[in-house]
């Protein structure tokens, strides 16, 4: 591509953005109220209440020594298995690319 | 008895620990609420609501700013980011009163997100007045030292806390902070008598009060161990033990802090409001 | 007297050690009050530290949390927080290691985007905390000539994150926080946060976006277009940027935080 036509592409991506703008926002102010208040725990001073929770048991804390049980909705989430999830990394092909066949 | 407001600009009223889920209706209408308490780490982000939030709090209330993170007591010296970052907080946000506690919470750079005790000794003694020296040195602010909720005593302990916490007000030129929660949970925990501890205790330097609700277990003889959970009410106990120590030190600003099964706002500026009771009961809140 | 000024001093090392690992005895020297061990008082502070410490990781990474259940968080997190405690007392930050150490459990192998998706979920906390800084006007866009859009600046805001992933980590994420959210579908997905106001935002980004987002930090409009239209030919230019413009996503290169206010 010419660089007169890579640059009416950008200028022709910028006012197609903008047209496109009205619905972003309009989409995006609706959600702004659904994350409440704050994201994640921060500091305080409180102790944990209660004595004979966490931290007493005298299990081994390797990491080997763990099991999973089965719980959470990782047991019931369908994410259909793909081959090697690591083998994508870094990979610039497309992600469509992933699709199964 | 003596007016004097330690370190601290905080009026002689109740305020609360802030917690973000109260925003809105603090700044509709904060009833008996004078001023608000915010943890300092939690404010020491980039940007965002965090700062938005405190920027418009200050506006309005008077802050106090309690760190929870400086580890003061730690045998490692303190940790220069985070003073940076104290002076910059203590700096922009220009707090009524700054706040740490009497605890070591970092070991070997590891933060444990806990106030862990201390033995009151010579050598702890001065590793304390060192570090506070450095800390309002660098902030150029006069702070206030909190007594700690105790679980256990140690053996080699030579110095009874009130004492302690004198001392170091006096060799530093600290203001002290009186959790009288925490002197009713380690009165109870350590058999002591509260109002004994009050009696010892430097009024005269004590700059903020605090109270709190704490969880009741047992130790290993079932013997009651009180948790300072600041997860309900203040108890009965410990509002006589507020009384009797304003009897004494006269009017003071007086916190609640309610920090986990946080209620609605109603619930907690109630609490406030029986602050305010006890605090204009005093012959010299009128004045 | 004597025998308490004789007691030997016990190192916070000690106590540490003894604190985290609960098979170990309480240190000697520590009494309940009436000169008796303090034994099971000394638990406390083992309870506050692992509850207080798995709790933080509960509030962090809620979705993980989810997908495991709070049981199999619980175990996880007691192995997490003694093998990497925090570094800062800054609790917002806690737990930038806990993405590798779940790829690192041979126990969740067979659970490959738990690890991208606890990424997810770090970078949603990273913005939430990130600076303010002032987006660009759209309007001031539209009125540049288009030599000049080229070469213009537009630097993504403190609080934009990318996420790249050969997992589906936006439609998991979503799953898992909106009731009404399909399930997962079979794909790799690339997620920038986006942060209008004060609430993070993931969304999905179409193929090639992520390349210029990234490209955005150190290039021009025109040759960030390029990069990413070379990775991905049919890269769309104008809906990338209406998401980036509605997220409130890009800066001047002049109105990027000033690290004055920062420190």
């Amino acid at each position: 591509m010419s660089t007169t036509k890579k640059t009416f592409a950008v200028a022709g991506a910028v006012a197609t953005a903008l047209a496109a703008m009205t619905a972003t926002q309009a989409a995006a102010a609706a959600k702004e109220k659904c994350y409440g208040v704050s994201v994640a725990g921060g500091n305080d001073c409180a102790a944990g209440p209660g004595t004979t929770c966490a931290g007493t048991s005298t299990v081994d804390y390797q990491g080997n020594a763990w099991t999973l049980v089965p719980a959470g909705t990782c047991e019931t989430m369908d994410v259909p298995a793909m081959a090697d999830g690591t083998e994508r990394k870094g990979s610039l092909a497309p992600l469509e690319r992933d699709l199964p066949a | 008895m003596t007016t004097q407001q330690a370190a601290s600009h905080l009026p002689a009223r109740p305020g609360v620990g802030y917690k973000p889920q109260h925003y809105a209706a603090i700044m509709e209408d904060a009833g008996s609420v004078d001023w608000l308490e915010i943890h300092a780490e939690n404010y020491m982000g980039d940007g965002g609501r965090p700062l938005a939030q405190l920027r418009h709090l200050s506006e309005k209330f008077p802050i106090s700013v309690h760190g929870v993170g400086l580890s003061i007591g730690g045998e490692a010296p303190l940790d220069p980011d985070h003073l940076a970052r104290l002076k910059h907080l203590l700096g922009w946000l220009k707090p009524a009163s700054f706040s740490e506690h009497l605890a070591w919470s970092t070991h070997d750079s590891h933060f444990f997100n806990d106030l862990l005790p201390l033995p009151y000794t010579g050598a702890t003694l001065q590793r304390i007045c060192d570090h506070i020296d450095q800390l309002q040195a660098v902030t150029g602010t006069q702070m206030l030292l909190e007594n700690p909720s105790s679980y256990l005593a140690f053996a080699e302990s030579t110095w009874a806390e009130p004492d302690f916490l004198a001392e170091v007000a006096r060799r530093t030129g600290c203001g002290l902070l009186l959790d009288v929660n925490n002197v009713f949970v380690s009165a109870t925990n350590l058999g002591f008598s509260p109002q004994g501890y009050i009696d010892a205790f430097a009024l005269e330097q004590v700059g903020e009060i605090h109270l709190g609700g704490h969880d009741e277990d047992t130790d290993d003889h079932g013997k009651p161990l009180l948790i300072d959970s600041h997860g309900a009410e203040v108890v009965d106990p410990v509002w006589a033990l507020l009384d009797y120590t304003l009897d004494r030190a006269g009017p003071k600003p007086v916190l609640v802090e309610w920090d986990t099964d946080v209620p609605d706002w109603p619930v907690l500026e109630s609490e406030a409001a029986r602050a305010a009771t006890a605090l204009a009961r005093l012959p010299m809140a009128a004045q | 007297m004597s025998e308490q000024m004789t007691a030997a001093p016990i190192t916070q090392a000690a106590f540490t050690q003894a604190m985290l690992d609960a098979r170990q005895p309480v240190p000697e020297g520590l009494l309940d009050g009436q000169g008796h061990p303090a034994g099971r008082r000394f638990s406390v502070y083992r309870n506050n530290v692992a509850v207080s410490l798995t709790e933080a990781l509960h509030e962090g990474f809620p979705v993980i949390a989810k997908l495991l259940g709070k049981a199999n968080m619980d175990g996880l997190a007691g192995i997490y927080l003694r093998a990497h405690p925090p570094k800062s007392p800054l609790m917002m930050h806690y737990g930038e290691d806990f993405p590798d150490f779940l790829a690192g459990m041979e126990q969740l192998a067979h659970l490959g985007y738990l690890a991208d998706v606890a990424r997810l979920e770090l970078a949603i906390r990273r913005s939430y905390h990130a600076a303010d800084a002032t987006a660009i006007d759209p309007d001031w866009l539209g009125a540049q000539a288009p030599e000049t859009l080229m070469m213009a600046r537009l630097i993504p805001a403190p609080a934009v994150q990318v996420v790249r992933s050969p997992w589906p980590i936006f439609d998991i994420w979503r799953f898992n926080t909106d009731d009404d959210a399909p399930q997962p579908q079979a794909q790799g997905q690339d997620v920038v946060v986006l942060r209008p106001e004060f609430d993070p935002q993931p969304a999905p980004l179409d193929p090639g976006a992520a390349t210029f987002v990234d490209s955005l930090h150190h290039a021009p409009l025109g040759a960030a277009a390029e990069q990413a239209a070379t990775e991905v030919p049919d890269f769309d230019l104008g809906q990338t940027l209406a998401l980036l413009l509605g997220g409130h996503a890009l800066c001047h290169l002049t109105h990027a935080p000033n690290e004055q206010d920062l420190t």
